[in-house]
Formats: structure tokens, C-alpha cells, sequence
């Protein structure tokens, strides 16, 4: 695999790390990898965490008193390393490297290559009772900082969601925050709904918001709670590109030049 | 080697402020001392294998050395995938303590024997399996071995060895040598060899770590090409086929394990033992036949 900027009638498409959807767009197309419409329904939630709630000198430093992300769906990963490149914790280099064969960066996150990646996961329902562990490590040696973790609502299929819901609550988790990205992927063939009422009776402080509104995550984001939280984010897969919002053929599937060209 | 999983701990948890140990709903009465003194190292998390093993995990991302105890099949073919993605995956350290391995709850019904933990957990790239064949060689080996930076799976036994052997970490111990042949015997398998057997002109090997086998050892005193008898008591294979790997080729290698059927019957652990063919009488014979002695 080679990558290069796309030139196409005297145009030129580069990487810019503030232009998060195009370096996603871009590094699909590069490497014929990535599940595009996961990574764009959960793009704004990751934007706002890095940029306003999750300590980024510390995470450069692995403080143990950090704050910690666990990308729980995996498979929506270019967004996160989209908004690596744009806080500084990549080059852009790393990320054009996306699942080349010597990059750090993979199609599910892998936590051995990059020390910012804190859980490798791919296999839905590890993340969230994984993240408890580190809440709960938090919590007995009283070391601040907050546990953010980031499920599919397919993912609450798992029994192990709902198996870190009874823990979760059973201790007091109150430095854990669950976001659940509600892009409704799973109501047509195992229906889930309502998850605030399901949360709210496993005895969770729950908010349900506008996944891709800036201000109500960050309002959302900033309310503190004795219980473990979860923002229920209703988000659209493939946000933001016409042609794969709620199209389930977009789920696994990258883009040609001219259907990249017509995005950019 | 219960009481001496919890008497080790008992130990350690003293000294060692990063040791953490889960349980999950099994032998909280057997630890009840350890909740009263060290409650910040000790949980019992429930019933739910699968995020006990992630949690875990978790804990070991943020510097502990979490000790997670429950039964064999639970622990091991319940929470597979968790172990090998969260712990083996992610280079992460920890402990699995299991018990009930085999058919040892032999009157509590399939669902509670696990013949197959051994050959399940080997798969897992990098870890390491102990299984010890008293108490006291437990209480080494997990003193030696569970604060090193890998996963490590302990099976604990309700059969233990009359004699506890000088055992090491990663290393095969030579109980007897001779030249007609070799019997590799794994964990609490001893007392199933007749005393005639000691008389026989053949080495044998005892056997407590399974990963990574001690390949230097059975090299070393294997001279020429003979005949290899592994007595495993669990499904056929552990050591087995890692024999059969080995890069000096034997003249033929077997095993007598534990037959790869569902165990329908009940009854106390002897039992079973003699209606599968694994007791004293129907080892021997197939000892005297196989190496002709």
C-alpha cells in the first residue's frame, strides 16, 4: 500500500488535522479498510472528550491519575485516531500509515502499538466491564480522573453489558462514564429500547442528548453524579456524508475515488 | 490445596499491597480473614465469568496483580475469549486460580468437570500453566511465579501427591533415570504409579509447568530414540503434542489421559478414575505393555 496526497484536476486532498470526516474519508480510501459510518456517527462525542474533558498532559505523561477512553466498538476507530492527529498524540505520517503493514494503527484499536490506545478491542462487550477494572483501581487508591467509555447500542447485546451495569452500580462507580452511541443499528433485528429505562433500573445516573450537538455533550458531559453515568448519544451512522447515513451496505465498506471526490 | 491457595495468600497479600484477588462467588467463606484485614485487595464480584476476567484486566492495566479464583469450567471455558483478548492480547499480568479441574466435582454432574482447561488454555499465545501436585509445591510455584509480568494459570487439585517433589518453575524434575524409555508425569498423577514401576529401567520425569514445557531437559536426558509415556490427567495432549513438536524425534509417543467423552456417571472422584481406566492396576498394565518391562 502506498499513500500520497489525491491529486485530481489540479486539486490536492492532504490530510489536515482539523478537517476530522475528510482524514477519516482519506484514510479508507488509502487502505480499502474501515468502517467509515461507525467512525463518523461517533466523531463529535470523541471530538468533545479530547477536547475539552480528557487531561492531555497527563495522558502524554501515562499519569496514573489520568483520565481514561476506552473505545469500546472498536470497529469505529478511525475516528479516534482522527482526533489523535488532531490534540497532537499523532503525526500525521502515523495516521496515512492506517492499517499498512508497519503502522501502529490498525482496523480495531490495539493497545501494544500506541500507549494512548488504552484497551485494544474489536470483540464487542469487553471494553465497558475492562474500563471497571480501572475505575475500580481508581477508586481503592484514590487517584482522581475519570473512566470514559465509549459502547455501540448493538453492543448491548453482550450479556457483558449488562453484567458491568449491576457491578458498575453495586459500587458506586461514580468515575465511570458510559457513552452509548445510539445510531439505532441494532433495533431491526434485536430490539433494545428503552436503554434509559434499562440503565435507569440497573441504578445508573442516565442523560440521553443529541450525539452530534457540541453544547449538549459537553453540558451532559460536565454533570457529576454519586451513581456510574451514561449519555445515551442518538447519533446517525455515516453522519454527515448523504449516501451512507443509515445505508447498512456503508457498514464495512470503502470508498471509490469518484464517490470520495463527490464527499471532498 | 485449597486451604494452602488461601494460606499462600494469606501470606503475600501482607507483603504485597498491589495484590488483588476476585472471586466470584467461590470460596468467600475459605477467605473470609483476608476480607476482615485487607478488604481493599479482596472482592467477591458475583457470578458473571466473563466481565470478572475484563475487570481484572482493568485492574492490571492500573498496576495491580489481580488473582482471579472460581471452578475450572467457569474460569476458564466460561470467560475463554475474555482471557485471551484482555489478558494474552494486551501483554496484560495476572493469575487464574482454578479448581474442580477434570472430574474432581465428580458427584456434582458434567456441567462442573473440565478435562479440557489444559488444552483450551494453551492456545493462548505466551501463557503460562502450572499444575501443581501438592500444596506445598503449589505454595512455590505461585510464590515464585505470580507477580512476573505474565498470565498464569494455577490448577489447583483435590488429589495431591503422598510426596511433595524439590519442583522449579519451567523446569522438568527427574525422578529416576534409565535407558529402555521415559514416562512424563503431569501434577497430582504420582500416587498412581506402583512402587514395581521405580524398579523398571526407565527415566521418569515429573512435570508441573505445562507452558512453556522444559523441552532442554527432556533433550538432555533423552540420549536415542525411544519410547515416551505421559501420564495427563486431563484430556490427551498437553504435553502430548508438545512432545510430539519437540525437534528430537522419539520412537513413539503416548498418553494415557482422560478419554474425551462426556463422564455421565457419578460417584466420588476413585470412581470415576477406575471406570475410565485411570487407577493404579490399569496404569501399570499399560506401562509393563508398552515398554515391554
Amino acid at each position: 500500500m502506498i499513500y500520497k496526497k489525491l491529486t485530481y484536476n489540479k486539486l490536492t486532498f492532504d490530510l489536515d488535522k482539523n478537517n476530522l470526516k475528510k482524514n477519516i474519508l482519506l484514510c479508507s480510501y488509502f487502505s480499502k479498510e474501515g468502517h467509515v459510518p461507525s467512525a463518523l456517527s461517533i466523531l463529535d462525542i470523541l471530538d468533545v472528550l479530547y477536547d475539552r474533558f480528557i487531561n492531555l498532559s497527563k495522558l502524554k505523561k501515562q499519569s496514573l491519575d489520568r483520565d481514561y477512553f476506552i473505545l469500546s466498538k472498536g470497529h469505529g476507530c478511525l475516528a479516534l485516531y482522527s482526533v489523535f492527529l488532531k490534540y497532537g498524540l499523532i503525526s500525521s505520517k502515523t495516521l496515512f500509515k492506517f492499517c499498512n503493514k508497519d503502522s501502529a494503527l490498525g482496523g480495531h484499536p490495539d493497545s501494544t502499538k500506541l500507549k494512548y490506545i488504552e484497551a485494544s478491542t474489536g470483540s464487542l462487550g469487553h471494553g465497558l466491564p475492562f474500563s471497571l477494572g480501572i475505575s475500580y483501581a481508581k477508586k481503592i487508591k484514590n487517584l482522581g480522573g475519570s473512566v470514559f467509555t465509549l459502547i455501540g447500542d448493538g453492543e448491548c447485546n453482550e450479556g457483558t453489558i449488562w453484567e458491568s451495569a449491576m457491578i458498575a452500580s453495586h459500587h458506586s462507580l461514580n468515575n465511570l462514564i458510559c457513552l452509548i452511541d445510539y445510531n439505532k443499528s441494532t433495533n431491526k433485528f434485536l430490539n433494545i429500547d428503552s436503554l434509559y429505562k434499562k440503565f435507569k433500573s440497573f441504578g445508573w445516573s442516565v442523560d440521553e442528548i443529541n450525539g452530534h450537538n457540541k453544547n449538549q455533550i459537553v453540558n451532559s458531559l460536565k454533570k457529576k453524579s454519586n451513581l456510574p453515568r451514561v449519555i445515551i448519544c442518538n447519533t446517525i451512522k455515516g453522519k454527515g456524508v448523504n449516501f451512507m447515513e443509515n445505508n447498512p451496505e456503508w457498514h464495512h465498506k470503502s470508498l471509490t475515488k469518484e464517490e470520495l471526490l463527490k464527499i471532498l | 490445596m485449597r486451604k494452602q491457595f488461601v494460606n499462600t495468600i494469606k501470606k503475600i497479600i501482607k507483603k504485597n499491597k498491589n495484590l488483588f484477588i476476585i472471586l466470584c462467588d467461590i470460596g468467600v467463606f475459605g477467605f473470609r480473614e483476608i476480607f476482615q484485614k485487607f478488604n481493599k485487595q479482596i472482592i467477591n464480584i458475583g457470578i458473571l465469568e466473563q466481565s470478572t476476567i475484563s475487570f481484572s484486566a482493568g485492574l492490571s492495566k492500573c498496576g495491580f496483580i489481580p488473582v482471579v479464583h472460581t471452578i475450572a469450567p467457569f474460569l476458564v471455558e466460561r470467560a475463554l475469549e475474555q482471557i485471551k483478548i484482555d489478558y494474552g492480547y494486551q501483554k496484560l499480568r495476572g493469575n487464574l486460580v482454578s479448581v474442580g479441574g477434570s472430574y474432581d466435582y465428580s458427584l456434582l454432574g458434567c456441567t462442573h468437570h473440565c478435562p479440557g482447561d489444559i488444552n483450551i488454555l494453551k492456545s493462548i499465545p505466551e501463557i503460562e500453566i502450572i499444575v501443581p501436585g501438592c500444596s506445598k509445591e503449589f505454595d512455590k510455584l505461585f510464590k515464585l511465579l505470580y507477580s512476573n509480568k505474565k498470565l498464569t494459570y494455577f490448577r489447583l487439585s483435590e488429589t495431591e501427591n503422598f510426596i511433595e517433589n524439590e519442583v522449579e518453575p519451567y523446569k522438568l524434575k527427574i525422578l529416576k533415570k534409565g535407558t529402555k524409555g521415559t514416562i512424563i508425569a503431569i501434577g497430582p498423577v504420582l500416587n498412581l504409579l506402583k512402587k514395581e514401576v521405580n524398579s523398571f529401567d526407565l527415566n521418569i520425569l515429573y512435570c508441573t509447568t505445562i507452558k512453556p514445557f522444559d523441552f532442554k531437559t527432556l533433550n538432555k536426558i533423552i540420549k536415542k530414540k525411544e519410547k515416551i509415556l505421559i501420564i495427563e490427567p486431563f484430556y490427551k495432549g498437553s504435553v502430548h503434542d508438545a512432545v510430539l513438536q519437540n525437534e528430537k524425534k522419539f520412537l513413539s509417543v503416548k498418553s494415557i489421559s482422560i478419554p474425551n467423552k462426556f463422564i455421565y456417571d457419578y460417584g466420588d472422584k476413585k470412581d470415576i478414575d477406575k471406570k475410565i481406566g485411570f487407577s493404579k492396576n490399569k496404569i501399570y498394565k499399560q506401562i509393563t505393555t508398552y515398554f515391554n518391562v
